[in-house]
């Protein structure tokens, strides 16, 4: 895994997979294509989509490097909840069924993979001190939504944790913000399912740097999606779970988002 | 209860960053449990003190019209706090009352906290003329954060409503929230459960029937269970005595389940522990945010067993799982 001697220039940052192994695919020959000299994951592998033990292949084969997610850390244990950190018995309702279903078909040696993963990785990205994390820096399944995530937040986030950048994820819905002049928080959302915005495609974040100086990309990525739906609807995966990933709405899980974010979506 | 939004100490300890262990709890057979601040992460304003236009019949700080223990706070006084909040990284800004918009500068207030982060108002929706949920609509938005307006609704119909929050309270209530849906709010509806778990399905219906009625088909409901002083106490019952937080109780306990452990109450009169314990003069932690966050919160009263058992119920994503 990476250390903190680790230095590149750019990166591909992915986040929550979801057992979405078509659009991990996509996402990562789209990412080499456009010159990602380190692919990362911000971890929770398994989820929504069906057949979890396909992404670890991909993940291996293509080196990238993972950082363990609120949920492969209780898959890796054995835990009998997700602890995705949702309030509302409709959320947990959801998020039952879904940790169910991964649990029961992820094969032993991928649990044993999982319990090893490292809770965070530190890079240089240019000259920034880069933290990659799940929820955040201080806890794993902490929500940083876009409108509930006050700046001067975040700068004692990166303080505490001696970072210029956090990278993070957990929510599912991809957003930037730059809160000092080397400091970024960066929320790669989801390439498990797509941003409750009404479009089909998912989305992962391209990094570069020169010196000190962060550009962040949100690049969309298009892939098999009725494919995807078809074999989750083979693996009598729940018809909500199926309508997101055809229609780009999110349709559980929804009690946890701000207003603002929970305004955007359908649902 | 499930330990939900909150992990064990030993997972969040584990990558290195922060969140670590509590030091070992003081022992002793009369001294009450205490336990540090670990992250400012909510800031809560009484703004309107202790006075309210209604006068519920569970009110836990019992306020009414003529209930003038805590004074309304001026904007100035909550800018300062805010002003000192930043350095301190507080994550959301919290205002309640007594009934928030009773506070002629509320929506300045609102202002002012938006520019900083997120806020949430916990109103009964009477006072929200067309002209005030404009202005809300107006800095929502205009503010990159969310504002909140947490409405308090104790039941799905005027006899169950009214019963609890006084004559004409529902249909008050239902006004305003017609007008914050009409202004594309999507406000989250809050009722204290007055009725037996086994209800608790059916009465979740009918609120989303009763607000789907006025346009809100989407509706964001919180049940919080009873908090068993100030009103309620005389209303139902007390705490038993045995209802307490005892050292015992915290072994192997995540105390980021405890409000106390992630914030602070500020007042015209001293910043306190929680908006649950106002009325306790011991929970009133120093003149300043700066004096309150370096002292620990006591659970020395029996509110704090309520909280022990459903997790901080008073933030909008509160760790009760059980409804």
């Amino acid at each position: 895994m990476a250390g903190s001697e680790d230095q590149f220039d750019r990166v591909a940052v992915f986040g929550g997979i979801y057992s979405n192994h078509l659009a991990l695919a996509a996402a990562v020959e789209d990412a080499r294509r456009r010159g990602a000299d380190a692919l990362f994951c911000l971890g929770d592998l398994g989820g929504f989509g069906p057949n979890p033990d396909k992404v670890f292949p991909i993940l291996r084969g293509e080196g990238v490097r993972v950082v363990q997610g609120n949920y492969d850390d209780s898959i890796g244990r054995g835990l009998d909840d997700c602890r995705c950190g949702y309030t509302d018995p409709r959320d947990n309702h959801y998020a039952r069924l879904a940790y169910d279903y991964a649990f029961s078909n992820t094969s032993g040696a991928h649990r044993r993979w999982l319990a090893a993963l490292p809770p965070a990785i530190r890079f240089r990205l240019g000259t920034l001190r880069v933290l990659a994390c799940h929820g955040s820096p201080r806890q794993v399944n902490e929500f940083l939504w876009e409108t509930t995530t006050p700046s001067h937040f975040l700068t004692k986030l990166a303080a505490d944790a001696g970072c210029d950048v956090i990278l993070g994820g957990h929510t599912g819905i991809h957003w930037a913000r730059r809160f000092a002049p080397r400091g970024w928080y960066v929320n790669a959302g989801a390439l498990g399912r797509p941003a409750n915005d009404g479009r089909t495609c998912v989305w992962y974040a391209m990094l570069s740097a020169e010196g000190g100086r962060l550009g962040v990309d949100f690049v969309p990525v298009r892939y098999d999606h009725e494919a995807l739906a078809r074999e989750m609807a083979g693996e009598g995966i729940c018809d909500e779970f199926i309508t997101t990933i055809r229609t780009g709405w999110w349709t559980t899980c929804l009690e946890i988002l701000p207003s603002k974010e929970r305004a955007r979506g359908r649902y | 209860m499930k330990d939900l939004n909150i992990l064990p100490s030993a997972s969040t300890a584990a990558n290195g960053l922060g969140g670590g262990r509590v030091a070992a709890l003081p022992r002793g057979a009369e001294s009450p449990p205490q336990v540090p601040l670990r992250a400012l992460d909510q800031l809560w304003f009484q703004v309107s003190g202790t006075v309210c236009n209604l006068r519920c019949r569970h009110c836990f700080i019992s306020c009414s019209p003529d209930n003038h223990s805590f004074w309304f706070m001026t904007r100035g006084q909550v800018a300062a706090a805010l002003a000192e909040s930043v350095p301190l990284g507080v994550k959301e800004y919290y205002f309640t009352g007594g009934e928030p918009f009773m506070n002629h500068e509320m929506c300045g207030i609102l202002e002012d906290a938006l520019e900083l982060g997120p806020a949430t108002v916990l109103t009964n929706a009477t006072l929200l003329p067309e002209r005030t949920v404009r202005e809300l609509a107006r800095l929502a938005a205009g503010s990159p954060y969310s504002l909140e307006l947490r409405v308090s609704l104790d039941g799905v119909t005027p006899e169950m409503n009214d019963a609890i929050r006084g004559e004409g309270t529902f249909a008050r209530c239902m006004e305003g929230v017609g007008r914050l849906v009409d202004a594309e709010f999507l406000p989250i509806i809050t009722a204290m459960q007055s009725w037996p778990d086994a209800e608790t399905g059916r009465i979740l219906g009918g609120f989303r029937e009763l607000l789907a009625d006025v346009g809100y088909d989407r509706a964001r409901l919180k049940i919080i269970p009873p908090l068993l002083i100030g009103e309620e106490a005389r209303r139902t019952q007390g705490y038993a005595p045995s209802m307490r937080v005892t050292h015992e109780m915290l072994h192997g306990f995540d105390l980021d389940q405890l409000l106390c452990t992630r914030a602070r109450l500020v007042t015209a009169a001293g910043v306190h522990v929680c908006p649950i314990l106002l009325d306790y003069p011991d929970a009133r932690l120093g003149d300043t945010l700066g004096e309150a966050v370096a002292r620990p919160a006591s659970l020395s009263e029996q509110a704090c067993y309520t909280c022990y058992l459903h997790g901080s119920i008073c933030a909008n994503t509160s760790a009760s799982s059980e409804f």
